[in-house]
């Protein structure tokens, strides 16, 4: 159980971060990127390409994130300047185009046979009780800080409020207290670190990649570049009149973006490790985007919180086959288990009529300002 | 129409003083000058060889029947849209091949006929963006230059709130931009131009769509900040605004310049009386 929950956490952190990307640039900037996974493929293979080579983990890294910004430049170059739906099309087509080079280009990424066996970090360490301990210490860092964000966010959110509760404050508070048990379960994971290095190793990683890449994006959401992204998403006309060359600050926002989904692809390359085309289908940028928009676009907390529950769901509606068939022995007019492939489209298309819900019901997403949905134009 | 319309008519008019209900004011060397301007849509001719002079320290008006191409004309001078013919100067200097956000960099700033607003900021980041060159507004900056940028910010929201108050806005410094009326954002947007310290303001329709006590309040606004220094160039179909602020009034019908002169002398052109008649 707790190395399933290990698992967990990570796949967890990695779409948080893939989606803190995305965040950004929709959530932030306005822009449509339909094509995410595309830093995602080009920072995973980047990564385990150049470290089978040889090349040391922590300079393949940067160098996915630097490939995955010149590509967001490029295609930045050729659609921003053109009507806003061009982007969103030429991004999904891109990201098909690296997924296909990736199934055909056998002499580098190995077609669909995939790219298997090469160097995770820290798999060789073997630290001693001491450095144990100090794991802990940064991720008893990070889990205070974050309690420490979320106990101020419910204690504004009950003032506002008059003293009452609504939803959202339970389903924040019931997620506080879930994360006790995961910190506690992550905490003795890094005491038994040697157990599985690589997986434990890439849990700490993986908790603070999402931590950095959260602080950073707050505190630049929160600076005047930040706002000039904000006026570029509510009206980029205001902006080019009041002196912002918005051209560049969107190739800014897609850069960056697209930067942080491709450490997000180092991070799933090392969590499946194994690299394959079909990890990158358009599918998983749609993940991308249920978690922003779940969340509350433009609310990096949002994002976090919306990978949590998408992966919480997932996890969850993994045992309806077992369920559905537990319950047809009982009662035979339920049908019996589907098979694999009908269940996962039974799974979307049950999250997609969850979100359906929710856009019904809070169409800012779960974090998101409600004020702002009735503001005119 | 008259061909070289600019330089017969515009010309003999720098450094002349001019009186008004406004007062007298010392008007200067041409702050803003086009020539020759020309935009086509498709078959239609928007702008056809229009001209336009500002100068320093005046309130220039530009007036005309609905679709006679005003609005073109100021997308024209703040590179908005790029001309098909002619040629725009600001302080001297050629400017229209510049992209538009460095013609504000320059001083020149332009409001929408439909006031725009950024409704899911406050009024008071409204007023923030505004600000030219940010120390902030850099990436690297964010990161190296914490202080100065927060020491920016500071002044910078003294100055802001100092504008908000004279508009009448400082009340509503921290609601959504977006939960204005459509006379509050008028002014939103003529104090977040002021807040770039120009020098020039190009305000299209300051008055449009405004109640008469607001109207009031604008022009107001108007006079004040240009007794203080600053340039306009307004587009107005309020006859009453035109008369009471402007110096200068230039009229354009069908995409050509129609007269120029001071506001009594428009009112009482035969030529102009049928443009609007005639539409
Ligand atoms: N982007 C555009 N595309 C096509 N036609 C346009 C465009 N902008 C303006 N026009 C046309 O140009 C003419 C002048 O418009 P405009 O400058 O808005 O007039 P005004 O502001 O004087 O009322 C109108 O006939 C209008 O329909
Ligand atoms: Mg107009």
């Amino acid at each position: 159980m707790a190395n399933y929950l290990v698992s967990l956490i990570v796949v967890t952190a990695i779409y948080a971060l893939f989606s803190l990307g995305l965040n950004l640039q929709w959530g932030f900037t306005g822009l449509i990127n339909f094509g995410h996974v595309a830093s995602m493929a080009l920072g995973a293979y980047t990564t385990v390409l150049l470290s089978s080579e040889g090349i040391p983990l922590i300079v393949a890294v940067p160098l996915g994130a630097v490939l995955a910004a010149l590509l967001g430049i490029v295609i930045g170059f050729f659609t921003l300047r053109l009507r806003e739906d061009y982007l969103s099309i030429v991004t999904i087509g891109v990201s098909e185009v690296i997924r296909l080079i990736a199934l055909n280009e056998e002499w580098l990424t190995k077609g669909a046979f995939g790219v298997q066996s090469f160097p995770l970090p820290l798999q060789n360490f073997r630290p001693t009780l001491l450095s144990r301990l100090f794991m802990i210490a940064i991720l008893t860092a990070i889990a205070v800080w974050a309690y420490g964000k979320i106990f101020c966010w419910i204690r504004q959110r009950y003032q506002k409020l008059n003293g009452s509760v609504d939803l959202t404050l339970v389903l924040v508070g019931l997620f506080a207290l879930g994360g006790v048990v995961l910190y506690w379960v992550a905490a003795s994971a890094l005491y038994n670190f040697s157990q599985n290095p690589a997986r434990n190793g890439l849990m700490l990683i993986s908790v603070i990649f999402v931590a950095i890449a959260f602080w950073m994006l707050e505190r630049l959401a929160d600076s005047p570049w930040g706002r000039v992204l904000k006026a570029i998403r509510e009206d980029e006309e205001v902006a080019k009149a009041l002196g912002k060359n918005v051209f560049w600050y969107k190739q800014q926002s897609l850069m960056l973006g697209s930067a942080i989904a491709a450490v997000a692809g180092s991070l799933i390359a090392w969590q499946l490790t194994s690299v394959y085309p079909s990890t990158f289908e358009p599918l998983t940028t749609f993940y991308a985007w249920i978690i922003v928009v779940l969340g509350g676009s433009g609310n990096n907390a949002g994002t976090i919180l919306g990978a949590i529950i998408l992966w919480a769901y997932f996890e969850a509606t993994r045992f309806l086959p077992n369920l559905t068939q537990a319950l047809h022995s009982v009662f035979s007019f339920i049908p019996p288990a589907i098979d694999p492939a009908r269940e996962g489209a039974f799974r979307l298309m049950l999250i997609g009529l969850l979100l359906m819900i929710l856009m019904m019901m809070r169409p800012q997403g779960i974090l998101g300002k409600k004020e702002e949905l009735t503001l005119g134009r | 129409m008259v061909d070289n319309f600019a330089s017969s008519d515009a010309s003999d008019m720098n450094s002349q003083t001019v009186s008004q209900n406004s007062g007298t004011r010392v008007l200067g060397s041409p702050l803003l000058t086009a020539n020759g301007l020309v935009k086509r849509f498709g078959g239609l001719v928007a702008v056809d060889n229009a001209a336009i002079e500002v100068p320093q320290g005046s309130i220039t008006g530009l007036i005309g029947p609905n679709g006679a191409g005003k609005t073109t004309l100021f997308n024209l001078l703040s590179s908005f849209i790029t001309p098909d013919a002619g040629q725009v100067l600001f302080d001297s200097n050629p400017i229209q091949n510049l992209p538009p956000h460095e013609i504000a960099h320059r001083g020149m700033v332009r409001t929408f006929q439909v006031a725009r607003v950024l409704s899911r900021l406050s009024v008071l980041e409204n007023m923030l963006l505004a600000t030219q060159k940010q120390t902030g507004e850099r990436f690297w900056n964010v990161w190296l230059r914490g202080k100065q940028i927060a020491k920016e910010e500071r002044q910078q929201r003294d100055r802001a709130l100092e504008i908000l108050h004279s508009v009448g806005l400082a009340h509503k410094a921290n609601d959504y931009a977006g939960g204005l009326s459509g006379g509050q954002r008028k002014l939103l947007e003529m104090g977040r131009a002021l807040m770039t310290n120009p020098k020039l303001i190009l305000l299209d329709e300051p008055a449009a769509g405004v109640n008469p006590t607001l109207i009031n309040q604008i022009c107001d606004r108007i006079l004040t900040w240009n007794r203080e220094g600053m340039t306009f160039l307004i587009i107005e179909h309020n006859m009453d605004v035109i008369m009471s602020l402007c110096d200068r009034v230039w009229v354009l019908a069908e995409g050509q310049n129609l007269a120029v002169g001071t506001p009594q002398e428009i009112q009482t052109n035969s030529q102009v009386l049928e443009a609007y008649l005639g539409n």
